[in-house]
């Protein structure tokens, strides 16, 4: 048995070097995979939450949209104009400031979304796995139930439901929420499923055990105890989770049932732009669609290697 | 006698992110055929290393950087992968610590063993099935053509283990190497397991390497015995000689360490070489303290706990028909009492239901039938009256397994403060981080320790820690629940001393539950014997083993591994 007091250097070390020194980060920084679908997420988010500095254009001003420039080919391009990089869509938004923009708003509906369905799913499927009885049998037959329908049928149902109760004037304005909490509500039983089956293997350990001899209620156990350690699971799947909403939202507002398509998110780009791409004008839905197939793939990729970093068993 | 086996100088590496790691460091060993030699050290003394190195099955990234492996007479270093495969199939038979995976479930005993011996030796067909009721027979197995047909589930833990040495023989090998053959199981089929191999041996003029922490398996079945410590071989001889006058410090203190069953002594002998120099602990003086405190002035009651008529079942296999759904008796009219200030010790083999019981008393379950009353009061269901929930705080547990039993994710503080936090028993949150100080203190750890994780601590630092959190709930009753098996000896050992100060200090009273009779016999006053949930005998602790009364009891006492060759007890 390695003697503690021989290797533990004098010191306490600092909250980085207990952050860096880990199994997860040596992985990961021994991973060049991982490492550069970290760079490009990474770059992905920052440049679109930093839109309003970076982007030559703002595609919400009137004063710099002129539809004189609309369907201008990218720059490189026959009859391309330089100021537009990646050229300009229908009404003359220079694309890659609406690409920035459109990005901002897709990556944020995905986040709300993905917590939205995270702090649901693991809130039921803790008490589930916690509590089981007929608690644990009707959450888990309820999560089977929305299983056995295609995500994206329920999204649409959901957002259906929500423009319809809404009254006229406010579902411009509320429709990004609406969409939000279609899809978190459309993601909930993945990360139930998750949740409840750590649930199931922490709460057999015995510290769980030595919380409840101490006395302490259900609710503090399951919150202090339990719940932190049903995380790791939980995060490679919001990971994973992260890519799908992205999409979701996409595949919402390219079906016209998501965010109105004047205001640009990656979706209603590639819906606007497909209307153009048999008149040649490909550039309005490749640009969008490229940008949503890298943040995708790369956030992917981390989730993989994710799954893999915190489950040594499965390499 | 010319040597079966003969490693000199043999250095295994385990290359790790910080660098380096020696799992084995100029290891030199030898075994004759016909002769059992045990390979006995503490968790991480590289004893499993060795073993897997012999056979080239180490666990990657570990290699073997220097040495020889002779065997007879040729380097398996220098064997390439395919001959290494006919010398392992065919020549060393291996034999692993649990028999629940070492066997394929999906594949009849037969299969598996026609497989091996169609594979490793020159049997077909017909052959090769008389050969494996052959194997069978030798081992034990009665009825041997019957239970070819047999998957493993349908047989036992003792007669799995068994079906693994057939298959370890299958290719009629000259070495054996036993990874803890019987560590996984119960006493009286240990006994049984250790005459097979020791037979075996002695019949087919195998060499044995026999690997285990425990010096009662060494004691019962070795000829010759190398001490490991630390990655190194410290001594080498006939087993009488080594138990009985060591010569090293580290096995000196080692032997010290096991638990004797002859004699009861007041302490364990101080074993400060292995656990590299415990820090002697800052002990607080109790009674004056806040640990003393909150205590009830006069306890008039006698008896601490009163269990009458105890039941519980549990269900095996669930159906809609009550007739339909299977049952096990776990506890079945169990009626105990245990006075104050008493320890009594609760003995049973696994699956006799003693940690059922110690957890329907610490409320972990409810009973089906019966009562349990803790300082008079009656907590059989849930505690609803203010009486009753103060009486099941009085009870505190400590658990087997010191790696699940602590929160990965708090900091030791946070563990050992929750109690003191969520009843508010101290006035402010510095006095709380003062009484923590002071019970890692008393338990031995040091106030510093609060800030650290569970991760940074080995098993038995851990279970100090499990001590510290039970006691900041300011318990009149502590069960142990097999506090010590998943522990090393000489860990054992300090931590059991540390208990028995703390039963004395506080006047705690306790149930100390194990399947480990030389370790009772050092800890109870009283010993109740359990058996398929019921309670066979209740004893004074020196009438038991003097004279058990329950044919069960003798039983037990029968099995323990003899340890007379041990050295005289150190006056």
């Amino acid at each position: 048995m390695a003697d503690i007091s021989e290797t533990r250097p004098p010191e306490r070390p600092t909250r980085w070097q207990r952050m860096t020194d880990n199994d997860i980060f040596w992985s990961f920084i021994h991973s060049p995979g991982a490492m550069i679908a970290a760079a490009v997420t990474l770059l992905c988010i920052l440049a679109c939450f930093a839109a309003p500095l970076i982007a030559p254009f703002n595609p919400f001003d009137p004063a710099q949209i002129s539809l004189w420039d609309g369907k201008l080919p990218p720059a490189w391009a026959e009859g391309g104009q330089p100021q537009y990089w990646l050229g300009t869509d229908n009404q003359g938004r220079d694309m890659l400031s609406t690409i920035l923009y459109g990005g901002r708003l897709s990556i944020m509906v995905g986040l709300a979304a993905v917590c939205l369905g995270m702090v649901l799913g693991v809130g039921l499927g803790v008490i589930s796995g916690y509590v089981g009885g007929a608690t644990d049998a009707i959450i888990m037959r309820i999560a089977d139930v929305q299983l056995t329908i295609p995500g994206i049928l329920l999204a649409i149902l959901i957002n259906g439901i929500g423009r319809a109760i809404l009254p006229l004037e406010l579902r411009e304005d509320f429709a990004i929420y609406v969409v939000i909490i279609a899809i978190g509500l459309t993601d909930w039983p993945q990360f139930a499923r998750v949740a409840r089956g750590a649930t199931l293997v922490e709460a057999n350990k015995e510290y769980v055990q030595a919380a409840r001899v101490i006395g302490l209620p259900g609710w503090l156990i399951m919150l202090r105890h339990i719940f932190p350690n049903t995380l790791r699971p939980v995060l490679v799947i919001a990971t994973i989770g992260l890519a799908l909403a992205i999409i979701a939202e996409a595949t919402l507002s390219f079906l016209g049932q998501g965010i109105p398509p004047t205001t640009p998110s990656l979706g209603t780009l590639i819906r606007v732009g497909n209307e153009y791409l048999f008149s040649g004008l490909w550039w309005i839905t490749f640009f969008p669609a490229l940008t949503l197939v890298v943040l995708v793939f790369s956030v992917n990729l981390l989730g993989d290697w994710m799954r893999d970093a915190l489950n040594p068993k499965l390499r | 006698m010319t040597d079966l086996l003969k490693i000199t100088d043999l250095d295994v590496e385990f290359p790790t992110r910080r660098g380096t790691v020696l799992a084995a460091r100029h290891v030199s060993l030898s075994v004759a055929p016909g002769e059992v030699l045990g390979l006995v050290g503490e968790s991480g003394a590289g004893k499993s290393t060795i073993g897997n190195a012999i056979i080239d099955l180490l666990e990657r990234p570990g290699r073997v950087a220097g040495g020889e492996i002779l065997f007879e007479g040729r380097d398996l270093r220098q064997l390439d992968k395919e001959e290494m495969r006919k010398v392992r199939g065919a020549k060393i038979g291996m034999i692993f610590q649990d028999p629940q995976t070492s066997l394929n479930p999906l594949l009849t005993v037969g299969a598996q063993l026609v497989e091996t011996i169609q594979k490793a030796t020159d049997h077909k067909g017909a052959a090769a099935v008389d050969h494996a009721i052959s194997l069978l027979e030798a081992v034990g197995i009665t009825e041997a053509r019957a239970r070819l047909k047999s998957y493993p589930h349908q047989f036992s833990g003792g007669m799995r283990q068994r079906v693994v040495i057939a298959l370890a023989l299958a290719g009629d090998p000259d070495l054996v190497i036993a990874d803890e053959p019987t560590t996984a199981l119960d006493v009286s089929i240990q006994a049984q397991i250790l005459d097979l191999l020791k037979k075996l041996c002695r019949e087919r003029d195998l060499g044995v390497i026999i690997v285990t922490h425990d010096i009662g398996v060494i004691a019962n079945i070795a000829d010759r015995v190398a001490v490991m410590f630390r990655g190194e071989v410290v001594e080498t001889g006939q087993v009488a000689q080594v138990l009985g006058a060591p010569r090293h410090e580290y096995t000196k203190s080692l032997i010290a360490a096991v638990p004797r069953a002859d004699i009861r002594l007041d302490r364990f002998t101080s074993v400060d070489y292995i656990e590299g120099g415990a820090s002697e602990a800052t002990r607080i003086d109790i009674r004056h303290h806040w640990l003393g405190q909150g205590r009830r002035a006069d306890p008039s009651d006698d008896a601490m706990i009163e269990i009458d008529g105890l039941n519980l079942s549990f269900t095996l296999q669930g159906a809609l028909l009550k007739r339909n759904r299977k049952m096990v008796h776990a506890v079945d009219d169990v009626s105990l009492t245990v006075k104050r200030g008493e320890v009594l010790g609760l003995v049973g083999e696994s699956g006799s239901g003693k940690s059922t019981v110690a957890r329907l008393i610490a409320g972990l379950y409810t009973a089906d039938a019966g009562t349990i009353r803790v300082a008079g009061q009656d907590v059989t269901s849930k505690p609803n009256t203010p009486e009753a929930k103060r009486a099941r705080r009085m009870v505190q547990m400590i658990f087997q397994d010191p790696y699940s039993s602590l929160n990965a994710r708090m900091s030791v503080r946070d563990i050992v403060a929750e109690p003191i936090r969520f009843y508010r028993t101290t006035g402010s949150e510095a006095e709380t981080r003062r009484i923590v100080g002071d019970l890692l203190d008393h338990v031995g750890l040091g106030a510093k320790a609060a800030e650290r994780y569970p991760h940074e601590f080995s098993g038995g630092q851990r279970q100090r820690i499990s001590i510290a959190r039970a006691l900041a709930s300011r318990p009149e009753i502590l069960i142990c629940d097999e506090p010590t098996s998943a522990l090393d000896v000489s860990v054992q050992a300090t931590i059991l001393n540390l208990l028995k100060d703390l039963q004395e200090e506080l006047g705690l009273t306790m149930l100390f539950i194990t399947h480990d009779l030389p370790v009772i016999r050092q800890m109870a006053d009283r010993i109740a014997v359990m058996r398929h949930g019921a309670i066979c005998e209740v004893a004074e602790v020196d009438q038991l083993f003097a004279a058990p009364q329950h044919p069960y009891s003798r039983h037990l006492l029968d099995l323990m591994p003899r340890m007379e060759m041990l050295t005289a007890v150190p006056a």
